[in-house]
């Protein structure tokens, strides 16, 4: 019994502490609902509540009775910091369209490397006048890059001299470029002159000193930064998985005192000299030694260890801390590298913050937040680091990699601001090829560019038409997708009769070239409707079965060329040069423009984008137009042409009788082309063209089946 | 504290177990006289003891299972007797005459000089934790409240949404984002002295670090000023009508003015298209200079323009706000919206206006007319999508302007401003939720939305394709490939295959996938020799799955799938197929292609593998691709899929096709003429009816991967990669790849 009770007891307090624990098991996984606090959710209350805006109120009357709106708008101008509603004049950018002007250069005046690539970029661009008059923005020709005092390169007198400026009108719609304003020790934004409503490109631009939709934020770059062209991202690969043999790294100055030390004092706590490798010397300036600390010597040897290319380059993700300014060089460095930026600046406005979105191609740190960085990097999924990575090249190549693109960047902001309802969308400038290859002014409508179908999930048109140049005999071209033909007389002669032009189930507009050059060829003509456009030369010998086919091909490829001759260029080690060869080789990187499919927007592009100079060149020598097409088109895809099959015919027959067979024979002709190519090579500043070794056929092309099983069974009967 | 709840809940559960216990006693007193069936050989005394022991067990574990899987009835019935709270029980606060007034805003406030981070701290679910102040009434020194409102009904909708969302804490020490229960909605409503005392007083002020105050109204006459006069030291403003010289880029939110219409009226959405009108204007209070500009318009372009007015006529009552007139003509409000392609919100004295959140609901596209104005939500809303924003002094080209618009622009801005009403503009739930995620973007801005979750509607996400692989790159030929080849056990026909590819001169690696588990591969001597290294990976089960895993072997970006059973294909063929791989690195590059086909008798998709001008799929028994999509036929591939293909022990290649085209929206290349990997004397052996059940096996993949990836992602293309001068007549000596075109 004794044993029953002590059981028994036993047994009951076990099950008082079961009942125990379960019952308070839920009840303190809702503590905070329960016990001293009264209101564990919003109370639903019962009475009716009024609405926050009365009935009758809802739009406000006495508005009516106040002065003119218009007069409101003019009141603001002087109020506050500059907008563009109030410190900006439109009406100069009304009539002759987005201009610059460059004050000419006077002699004496020290301008410095960049400030000359940046005047140079602008001068070659085409935006620029020489007339003042027609000009709807102003640059100064006096350097204003460097305004650290303490500089070399800092300019005396700035104040006087741009007050003698006749046209300086307080600064209205006048761009001013800065890379480095205040000096030691508390780095201000000051530039030591009168700004007045002149517009700030400026870099380190802090987001308290910046007037938004006003200023822009340009990046910090070198004076060794190219002019043009400018190297490309580093990225040849996307490895799976995405990670590198680093997580995150840095190496710079750490400063002891001042303003910026604080966040660089601080990275050896992150330091883990294994996957984390961040590397900060004491040794700059003159008079380091005087304040260097305990930890100087321990991290200048740890400095010292490591290269820091190959950091870059083997690194995932990059710091890039404040140095005394917010914006410093390891920001274009690691964007170049595909070593993702991790900004650790706070209150940096980012470069081209209007534009870009940089939560797709970098991690935006808080310095507050330094000792989380490492495991914040380290919780970014893989599919979102394969994204990243690859948005830091897109962005570099597209606005970064040379002085000119990030001049044209600046300029095409401002214009897209005069443009306002016809601006470009976030999308034209966060998507491939970028906003400085996206004319706003040809459509607003994603849609009608060659590159956002994806996006849009739309599928290409099935219309096309037909481009003729100077005369007729491709009559037997049509096919079902054709929707017009376009006939543009180039030459001399009077238009033939009306009854000699043979009948077609299509309209046929004939076009009268006013200046009868090469160029006009590739003219936004607005009576091309259609995205796809077909270029062909009048002695171009093609079967609809051949044009059936590349047109479903350019459907897959609207944003290529889809041609049927092709020819190839290679890199002449011997002449330093570029050579051009049309002999039968096992790769291409162009096909030609007499028979070719390509989007009429690049009809467009090519009217509006290259310089005077180059298509000037073309209608001179009637020559190359092709070549200059596919340089545009490669320099915007980065990818090369397609050629499709054709019968073997085209080259003999081109070879064979009319006038302009004779050209193609002359040797004089080859020889321009490889001058174009060298010339058009230098105003890119890069080479663009890509090299391709496949060209597209029919899926039953040859094969050993019967004839009738094929779709395009033309192509291969000769 | 936990003493103290210890000890009531014991007191519970014996006051319980003292109620059961006389319940059962009865019962048991019932039971007494026929004896001890149940527990025989124990005294009665005992017995009740057990029973009641017993019961409590049983008790304790209803009630666990009470609280464990109803925990939430138990809650809300709690909660509904707090339900019938009225405002009028809310706490009353005298503020007394002479306390603290906040500063005014401080317009350089931003998020890294007003706001303290620390409070929201580092968490795994990345999300912002906030508290609502619990509601009070505040009075003044005699008693007059500091609002003519109290709360709102709108406020009141705000608030309970934050509450029930999971952005809501009742813990004022987790919190990192706190907001005042005072309503500051409508600035004319309140008494601004007394209402930046009272949000002074607030326990957690601390010169409103952290604070959020939203305001659609601010400002009031004659100035109308476009930020809450209300001085709030560093709290963050969510704001209806900022403009560029108030708006705190970065650390204020610009929202819109809330319509009390949309919760009144139903506006079924309508396809987007050309509208009876192109323009209409429906402001009653439309500044009389604008006024006069609207009805030049009007004239020059007659019944394209609708320009309404208030009723006149009307008696003035809260029907007529539903009310427009043109020329004695009565219209419905807000209906008539969805008429029009276009609708005019000019600005008013202030520069948000609640008839721009009626425009997107009718999906007209709004003309936004309002200099300055800082649009809703522009921090993250493409608002270029959805309307059109034109200067005021252009006023007068406003026609011209819009017809320069593109007719297919303007259906899809239809679309998307309907969606922007939809998501961010419905309810003061919406509006609220998006304040929040705003902010919290901002704070864990590595886990941030992007441009696309925030803009493209549901339609164009479904039909849109990001590519992971977007960056135009042709990879270096350098690097070459790997061959995963997959075997069972046909060592004699594998070595030839390995010794076949290790001639192509890209290869970088081979990587032979054992899926026998039972039998152990063969001795590395006898092996044959190869020049690249040869590894071999053993798998646990037999799947077919096996041969798409992401092995860390694969070290090349390239992969090649290969069968142990293909010794057809050239070496001039597999390099061929590299090269082209490296210009098309984002797809499939296969050799034999195949079709789907639609077979409209049986209303579902067909396999096919006959000789088609088309090709839709390539067979990956030999092809590239990027190891990129092995990591997402491991681990992303929707439903599943994979467990079919590997009980099915088929159709990996097709499921590969579909995962690539679905997230590229690209079709493979087809390249070289091969159309067989083996050779056709060998498959006749195989016979007819075979090959009927395998074709009958391979179309009910297609339909059932079609029906789990709820589309039919495949694109079909009508062309091959062939070389540059493949069949020309030209030496074959001097082409690269000569020894194509078997087939």
């Amino acid at each position: 019994m004794q044993a029953k009770k002590r059981y028994l007891i036993l047994f009951s307090a076990g099950v008082c502490l079961i009942l125990l624990f379960y019952l308070q098991g839920p009840a303190s996984r809702r503590t905070p609902n329960r016990g001293d606090d009264p209101h564990p959710h919003w109370p639903h209350f019962s009475d009716p509540l009024r609405a926050f805006i009365p009935w009758d109120q809802t739009e406000t009357e006495d508005y009516n009775v106040r002065v003119s709106p218009r007069h409101k708008r003019d009141d603001n101008s002087g109020a506050y910091k500059c907008r563009m509603d109030s410190c900006f004049d439109f009406s100069l950018c009304g009539s002759n369209g987005f201009k610059v002007y460059v004050y000419p250069q006077q002699k004496g005046e020290k301008i410095s490397e960049s400030y000359r690539n940046i005047l140079s970029s602008i001068e070659s661009s085409r935006f620029y006048t020489s007339d003042p008059g027609q000009a709807c923005l102003f640059v100064l020709n006096l350097d204003t890059l460097d305004r650290d005092q303490l500089s070399p390169q800092y300019v005396h007198n700035l104040k006087t001299k741009i007050q003698n400026l006749n046209l300086w009108n307080n600064g209205r719609n006048h761009l001013i470029f800065n890379l480095y304003s205040g000096t030691w020790p508390d780095y201000t934004e000051d530039l030591g002159f009168e700004i007045g409503q002149a517009m700030l490109a400026k870099a380190s631009i802090s987001t308290e000193n910046f007037r938004p939709d006003f200023d822009i934020s340009i990046p910090l770059f070198s004076k060794d930064h190219p002019r043009t062209g400018g190297d490309r991202g580093y990225l040849k690969y996307n490895t799976i998985p995405p990670f590198r043999k680093y997580v995150l790294v840095f190496k710079g100055k750490r400063y002891l005192t001042g303003i910026g030390s604080d966040t660089r004092n601080a990275l050896h706590h992150v330091h883990n000299a294994e996957d984390v490798v961040l590397l900060t010397t004491c040794k700059h300036g003159k008079d380091w030694q005087k304040h260097k600390d305990a930890r100087c010597d321990k991290d200048n040897a740890e400095y010292d260890r490591y290269d820091y290319k190959e950091m870059l380059h083997n690194s995932t993700f990059c710091l890039v801390p404040r140095g005394r300014r917010l914006g410093s060089f390891r920001f274009l460095e690691a964007l170049q590298a595909a070593c993702v930026p991790v900004m650790l600046s706070n209150g940096w406005e980012l470069p081209f913050s209007e534009i870009i979105d940089w939560h797709t191609a970098a991690v935006i740190g808080d310095e507050r937040l330094l000792l989380q960085i490492p495991s914040t990097v380290r919780s970014i999924h893989q599919d979102r680091i394969l994204s990243l990575r690859q948005q830091t090249q897109f962005l570099w190549e597209a606005y970064f990699s040379s002085v000119e693109k990030i001049v044209l960047t600046t300029l095409e902001i401002i214009q897209d601001r005069v443009l306002q309802h016809n601006a470009r969308s976030t999308l034209m400038w966060n998507r491939l090829p970028g906003g400085l290859f996206t004319l706003p002014q040809f459509s607003s409508y994603l849609g009608d560019f060659p590159f956002f179908y994806s996006v849009l999930g739309k599928q290409a048109i099935s219309v096309e038409m037909i481009v003729v140049r100077a005369g007729f005999t491709a009559s037997d071209v049509l096919t079902m997708f054709l929707y017009q033909i376009i006939v543009l007389w180039n030459c001399d002669k009077p238009l033939p009769a009306k009854h000699r032009w043979p009948a077609t189930s299509v309209p046929v507009i004939v076009i009268e070239g006013e200046s009868k050059v090469m160029s006009s060829r590739f003219l936004p003509y607005d009576n091309i409707r259609t995205d796809a456009v077909l270029s062909l030369d009048e002695d171009t010998v093609l079967s609809t079965t051949e044009v059936d086919f590349a047109f479903t091909v350019w459907q897959i490829f609207p944003e290529r060329i889809v041609g049927y001759p092709a020819r190839s260029h290679f890199w002449d080690s011997n002449k330093e040069r570029w050579g051009y060869t049309s002999k039968w080789t096992n790769d291409y990187s162009m096909v030609l423009t007499g028979a070719a499919f390509y989007h009429r927007y690049y009809n467009y592009l090519y009217t509006q984008y290259l310089p005077g100079s180059l298509k000037s060149m073309v209608d001179q020598l009637s020559n190359c137009e092709d070549i200059l097409m596919n340089f545009l088109v490669s320099a915007v895809t980065k990818m090369p042409p397609i050629k499709v099959t054709q019968k073997k015919q085209y080259k003999e027959t081109m070879m064979g009788q009319t006038s302009r067979a004779s050209r193609w024979a002359d040797p004089d002709h080859f020889a321009q082309r490889q001058m174009c190519m060298n010339k058009f090579a230098s105003w890119f500043g890069t080479m663009p063209l890509v090299h391709s070794q496949m060209r597209l056929d029919p899926v039953l092309f040859k094969d050993q089946v019967s004839i009738l099983r094929k779709k395009y069974r033309d192509i291969e009967r000769l | 504290m936990c003493m103290c709840r210890c000890s009531s809940v014991l007191f519970v559960s014996s006051a319980v177990g003292l109620a059961l216990e006389r319940l059962i006693m009865c019962a048991s007193v019932k039971y007494g006289s026929r004896g001890p069936a149940l527990i025989p050989r124990m005294k009665t005394k005992h017995r009740i003891y057990y029973i009641t022991l017993f019961s409590v067990v049983l008790l304790g574990l209803i009630a666990t299972g009470m609280f464990q899987f109803w925990p939430h009835s138990i809650e809300s019935s709690a909660e509904w007797s707090l339900d019938r709270r009225s405002v009028h029980d809310a706490p009353l606060v005298r503020i007394p005459m002479s306390s603290p007034i906040p500063e005014r805003g401080d317009l350089s406030c931003r998020m890294h000089t007003c706001f303290d981070v620390y409070r929201c701290g580092y968490n795994p679910k990345n999300k912002i934790k906030v508290f609502i102040y619990p509601l009070q009434r505040f009075v003044d020194e005699v008693g007059v409240p500091i609002s003519s409102t109290g709360l709102s009904r709108e406020y009141n909708d705000l608030l309970s949404a934050i509450s029930d969302s999971d952005f809501y804490t009742d813990d004022v020490t987790r919190a990192c984002l706190f907001i005042p229960s005072i309503d500051v909605l409508n600035q004319n409503s309140l008494r601004i002295r007394e209402t930046a005392q009272a949000l002074a007083m607030l326990p957690r002020w601390d010169k409103g670090m952290n604070h959020l105050l939203f305001n659609m109204l601010p400002g009031g006459p004659p100035d109308y000023n476009t930020a809450l006069d209300v001085p709030r030291d560093r709290a963050l403003l969510a704001g209806g009508g900022f403009s560029t010289w108030t708006y705190r880029q970065g650390y204020d939110v610009s929202i819109p003015v809330y319509s009390p219409l949309s919760a009144e009226v139903d506006l079924p959405e309508r396809q987007p298209g050309p509208r009876r009108y192109f323009i209409l204007s429906s402001q009653t209070a439309i500044h009389r200079e604008y006024r006069v500009e609207l009805e030049r318009l009007k004239e020059e372009n007659g019944e394209a323009l609708l320009l309404l007015d208030k009723c006149s006529n009307l008696s003035q009552d809260l029907a007529s706000v539903r009310k427009r007139c043109y020329k004695g003509q009565v219209y419905d409000y807000p209906q008539i919206l969805q008429e029009s392609s276009f609708c005019v919100v000019l600005r008013g004295a202030r520069l948000g206006q609640a008839t721009l959140s009626d425009v997107l609901q009718a999906g007209c596209v709004p003309v936004i007319m309002a200099d300055s104005y800082i649009l809703p939500f522009s921090e993250v809303l493409d608002w270029k999508r959805a309307s059109v924003v034109i200067p005021e002094e252009k006023l007068p080209e406003m026609y011209t302007i819009l017809k320069s618009i593109p007719h297919r622009q303007v259906e899809e801005m239809q679309r998307q401003a309907r969606w922007f009403w939809e998501a961010y503009f419905s309810s003061m739930k919406a509006i609220g939720m998006t304040t929040l995620q705003i902010i919290n973007d901002r704070i864990y801005p590595y886990a941030a939305r992007t441009y696309e979750e925030w803009n493209n509607p549901s339609v164009v996400k479904w039909s849109s394709v990001n590519s992971p692989l977007f960056l135009p790159l042709i990879p270096p030929r350098s690097p070459g490939f790997t061959a995963v080849v997959l075997t069972y056990d046909r060592i004699e026909s594998l070595f030839r295959v390995i010794t076949e590819i290790s001639k192509v001169p890209s290869l970088a690696k081979l990587l032979v996938v054992w899926n026998n588990q039972n039998k152990s591969p063969p001795e590395e001597s006898l092996w044959p020799k190869v020049t690249v290294p040869l590894k071999v990976v053993r798998t646990k089960e037999n799947k077919l799955s096996n041969r798409f895993f992401p092995f860390d072997e694969i070290e090349t970006e390239a992969v090649l799938a290969i069968d142990d059973d293909i010794i057809m294909l050239t070496s001039d063929e597999l390099q061929f197929g590299y090269e082209v791989w490296r210009e098309f690195p984002d797809r499939l590059v296969g050799y034999p292609g195949r079709l789907h086909l639609w077979d409209h008798e049986m209303g579902k998709w067909k396999y096919e593998s006959e000789w088609t001008n088309e090709v839709s799929m390539v067979l990956t028994g030999a092809a590239f691709y990027h190891k990129y999509f092995n990591y997402l036929y491991t681990y992303k591939m929707p439903g599943d899929i994979k467990n079919w293909v590997d009980a099915h022990m088929n159709c990996e290649d097709i499921a590969m096709n579909f995962l690539v085209a679905n997230i590229t929206g690209k079709a493979p290349i087809k390249v070289t003429p091969r159309k067989k990997f083996k050779c056709p004397e060998c498959t006749a052996i195989d016979g007819l009816s075979l090959d009927q059940t395998h074709m009958v096996e391979r179309s009910e993949c297609i339909n059932k991967f079609a029906s789990v990836f709820g589309t039919m992602p495949l694109k079909v293309v009508e062309h091959r990669a062939d070389p540059v001068l493949y069949k020309d007549d030209f030496p074959e000596k001097l082409k690269s790849f000569p020894n194509i075109g078997s087939l």
